[in-house]
């Protein structure tokens, strides 16, 4: 999403000016308050006008989120948050419109809004934060969740196959789609920025630990000693690279991505995928990169923007429209309507 | 032989044929042209289920009823003086309704073998020959053969010269009717300009139609209906869902917010979503959402931002908008919810009328939510009501639901329309923007119990709002037992003394004290008026009076009610409001209720009336 920036005659705002009075009341080591921080930072960063900002919420432990912001603010209901967003768009082009939801809000019961809002590339900052797990509820499995996930609800073992974020995304014709991590806060704020400067619906989902209901469902990405190993950060024009060394590659094996090791003299770095955000087939495959970490021939798991393109967005065609209505018909006159096209005296 | 004019007061007409008969078209211009002779008149039309059922069986047959006349005429009529049949399964369908002794026109080329058969016609037994009809006067017109040898020159195909059947037969009526082709005419230019054989086509049918009712000497006679009694001034023909669209557009003119209108197909509502998209020349937003609940969550949205805000939906979408609602009445955003009934429960009967959703609109929601509820009476009065629906809803920081009815939104009668300079502008209250720093109070709120409405973009008043419980004046979340039963007292009272604000409620006609009362609410109107003043001119003391206020009721409502010795509700449901009232006004009120999908006859009502009499 393009947004407008602060006026420059003021004090530059910093990340503690987006925050509120109100206590943040996340359980104590949650995820969420990396992510808070980091929107916090990058809103300051970016020169946001508090004025111009809203963020928009569904429910879920991450919806809780616009309490925390200095900034308008909607907490919704379940799921809605995009219609709420668009709605709010379509009446105001200027605010910087971030939208806050979760697994189970943006893809259980709201998954039907997140395919539309993605779409129709309404200008809106999405942040998915997926933690895997249904937290505000106590701990039942959600739709991200891996197949036999034990819970409350599931005490045998889930049987519905999870949902695939990135790759609805890339099927919902989303136009930006990236990933990010709590832990890792530096790339964080890199996406975030990015996020932000796409006009457009920007999709970006963010791995949240959450330590109490689903400790380390993505340890193996985030912890230092694996995340070499598991995970490929991407970077456009670049190949993919990945290894505690750089030393392992991704190459095509004919038409299917294969794992190589660049120590071997086989393969160079010349010889590797490169990294082209702006091609739809490449991003679609890199959506695919979905591997259980702990399988032995898995693929890195993709962090970065996986894939950005300009497309027009909805409410510039709406607005488009609104004028090319008034230019063909002229500016509508009241009594002409009210009276229409035949009318009679008695 | 000359053809003598007899003068009626009033006749119905109903056009029946084929979905693709073009009897909507017929009826519609047999519509504008009673209206240039200064009649009163209903209309209503009455659409098949399905969208293309298959030709000549009678789940394809579409009408179209007028009734016209030179006094006040308030319903399109119980039943029909003529059928226009256009073919077996339009005769079938509609000759129950047809009065005893009344005209059949029919289409002599729609009674074919194949006709009967699909029309379902016992051994194919053809009803104009068989004397079964011999208690009507039957005019038989070939009209698919005179229409094809009128147009044996026409370069036009035979589908498309058959199409123009129906221009024949409204040239008849017109003949019958003593009526001028000109309107027509005129109407057919402007459709067919850029297809010139198509509008040769039309008008040479049309007249010849005309021309075969003057020089045939079966028909001697002619009719001629005289103006009705009608307040002078400038008139328009006028349908439910085109007056929703006109005063919602009037009511953004007059606040100067933009209009924002999010909405989900759904029969009978997606009339007012199809006009105000051909009106984005008026600065209005029209967003076909994915759902019911996408559409009434991007109009909160909308709201928020300080637009107008509308959705509308029927009965079956106003259920799945329930939760959101009550998000917009915690909020105390302005939205207006339009809810088109239809038959119900479930998916019920989609193109049929019925006042079954009164009770949802009321209390269908979680929690206490009370919310304001307008509802219209006529085509014409949607106009106003939807009107004040919007100014309550932006004066009183509030979601309102605005009810009307298939009956109501189907329905054309003629309009007396306002300038728009005779209309009240709407005053806004935003809240002002803030240079000092101090916290902003989202919730405090005015004298009538009213918060300022604070859009997004707005220097000084970043605030959050939500569906959590609010702590009173700042807005924030509390879960304080005792904030939690202010904040639903306060919600209440604010809900309860927008009758402060609203007119006192008025007897429509009769005394202020007598008999017996009929108390009303949509569509039934028409048919109240029409039993109330029968039963006036017989010398009953019986008046009529007509709610648009359901929630809050005028604060006069009970006194109104305990002049009258009895009150009659008459409702097409099981008697919704009847229980309302009588929880309100503990008032043993009596019900006449009809659950079939069609409207109240006048003749039921009456014989229902003068039971209590």
């Amino acid at each position: 999403m393009t947004t407008q920036t602060a006026s420059t005659n003021q004090e530059p705002l910093k990340a503690k000016d987006f925050a509120t009075d109100q206590d943040v009341r996340w359980c104590p080591g949650c995820g969420d308050y990396s992510i808070l921080k980091q929107v916090q930072t990058v809103m300051a960063e970016i020169g946001l006008d508090k004025d111009n900002t809203a963020v928009i919420s569904g429910i879920g432990c991450s919806s809780r989120f616009p309490y925390y912001m200095d900034t308008y603010g909607m907490h919704s209901i379940h799921g809605r948050a995009p219609a709420f967003a668009s709605g709010l768009r379509m009446a105001n082009r200027d605010l910087s419109i971030w939208l806050v939801t979760g697994d189970g809000d943006g893809f259980s019961i709201g998954g039907n809004h997140m395919l539309h809002i993605l779409r129709r590339n309404v200008n809106i900052n999405l942040l998915l934060f997926n933690n895997q797990i249904y937290g505000l509820t106590k701990g039942q499995y959600s739709p991200t969740s891996e197949l036999n996930k034990r819970t409350k609800s599931t005490p045998m073992g889930s049987i519905d196959r999870p949902v695939n974020p990135c790759a609805f995304a890339i099927g919902s014709n989303a136009t930006f789609i990236a990933r990010a991590m709590d832990r890792d806060t530096k790339h964080l704020k890199t996406i975030l920025h990015r996020a932000d400067q796409h006009h457009g619906t920007s999709f970006t989902e963010i791995y949240q630990n959450c330590n109490i209901f689903n400790d380390g469902a993505f340890f193996a990405f985030t912890d230092k000693a694996t995340k070499p190993l598991t995970t490929v950060f991407l970077e456009h024009g670049q190949p993919l690279v990945f290894g505690t060394e750089r030393n392992k590659g991704v190459v095509f094996n004919g038409m299917r991505p294969k794992v190589v090791d660049l120590g071997s003299g086989e393969y160079s770095e010349n010889d590797l995928w490169i990294h082209d955000e702006t091609d739809i087939f490449k991003a679609t495959m890199l959506t695919r990169f979905f591997d259980d970490p702990s399988e032995e021939s898995a693929l890195p798991r993709p962090f970065g923007v996986l894939y950005a393109v300009d497309e027009p967005c909805y409410e510039d065609m709406m607005f488009e429209q609104l004028d090319q209505a008034i230019e063909e018909k002229g500016d509508g006159d009241l009594d002409d309507l009210i009276a229409g096209p035949r009318t009679w005296v008695i | 032989m000359k053809t003598d004019v007899k003068t009626r007061k009033a006749v119905t007409i109903k056009f029946a044929g084929d979905s693709g008969d073009g009897m909507q078209l017929s009826g519609g211009l047999f519509t504008s042209s009673t209206a240039l002779t200064g009649s009163d008149l209903a209309t209503f039309p009455d659409f098949p289920a399905e969208i293309r059922a298959p030709a000549g069986t009678i789940a394809g047959v579409s009408g179209f009823q007028i009734h016209f006349g030179s006094q006040k005429i308030f319903t399109p009529g119980d039943t029909f003086d003529v059928l226009v049949a256009m073919n077996a399964a339009a005769l079938k369908t509609n000759i129950d309704t047809l009065r005893e002794g009344g005209t059949i026109i029919a289409n002599t080329d729609g009674f074919d073998k194949k006709n009967l058969r699909l029309a379902k016609y016992e051994n194919g037994a053809n009803p104009l020959d068989d004397g079964s009809l011999a208690g009507y006067q039957l005019l038989e017109l070939p009209v698919t053969k005179m229409t094809r040898e009128t147009l044996t020159d026409s370069p036009l195909g035979l589908k498309e010269k058959d199409r123009c059947k129906n221009m024949f037969v409204l040239g008849f009526l017109f003949w019958r009717y003593s009526r001028s082709l000109q309107d027509t005419i005129e109407f057919l230019t402007g459709k067919f300009s850029k297809k010139p054989d198509v509008l040769e086509a039309n008008i040479k049918v049309l007249q010849a139609g005309y021309n075969f009712g003057d020089t045939t000497e079966t028909f001697t006679s002619r009719y001629e209906i005289k103006a009705a009694p009608l307040e002078k001034g400038t008139y328009r023909g006028i349908m439910g869902s085109e007056a929703i669209v006109l005063g919602l557009i009037t009511a953004s003119k007059k606040s100067g917010l933009p209009l924002f209108y999010g909405s989900y197909p759904i029969t009978p509502a997606s009339e007012i979503l199809h006009g105000l998209s051909r009106h984005k020349n008026y600065g209005v937003k029209t967003f076909q959402a994915e759902d019911e609940i996408a559409a009434i969550c991007s109009s909160i949205g909308a709201a928020y931002g300080g637009h107008l805000a509308i959705t509308g939906t029927s009965g079956p979408g106003l259920a799945l908008k329930g939760e959101a609602l009550g998000l917009a009445m915690i909020l105390e955003l302005p939205l207006v919810v339009i809810n088109i009934q239809r038959g119900g429960p479930s998916t019920g009967l989609p193109t049929k009328t019925e006042q079954s959703d009164l009770l949802q609109a009321m209390y269908g929601r979680n929690g206490e939510c009370p919310i304001p509820v307008i509802s219209a009476s006529t085509p014409a009065d949607a106009f106003e009501a939807i009107f004040e629906a919007c100014r309550i809803a932006i004066q009183h920081m509030t979601p309102v639901v605005f009810m009307s009815d298939g009956f109501i939104s189907n329905g054309s009668e003629p309009w007396k329309f306002p300038k728009s300079s005779e209309i009240p502008d709407i005053t806004v209250q935003f809240a002002p923007p803030k240079e000092n720093g101090d916290t902003y109070l989202p919730y405090a709120r005015d004298e009538r119990l009213v918060r300022k409405w604070a859009v997004p973009g707005t220097k000084g008043l970043a605030h959050r709002i939500g569906g959590l419980e609010k702590e009173a004046e700042t807005g924030n979340v509390s879960y304080d037992p005792a904030n939690h039963e202010y904040m639903t007292k306060i919600r209440e009272a604010k809900v309860e003394g927008i009758a402060e604000f609203i007119p006192e409620q008025a007897i429509e006609i009769g005394p202020e004290e007598g008999d017996l009362l009929i108390l009303g609410w949509g569509s039934s109107y028409g048919v109240i008026q029409s039993v109330v003043t029968t039963l006036l001119s017989e010398g009953h003391s019986v008046a009529h009076a007509q709610l648009r206020y359901i929630r809050p009721f005028p604060k006069n409502l009970g006194n109104l009610l305990k002049g009258f010795k009895q009150v009659l509700i008459p409702e097409m449901n099981t008697g919704q409001l009847a229980s309302i009232i009588r929880n309100k006004f503990l008032l043993d009120v009596k019900q006449y209720n009809k659950i079939q999908g069609t409207p109240i006859a006048t003749s039921e009502l009456l014989h229902a009336a003068k039971e209590l009499l």
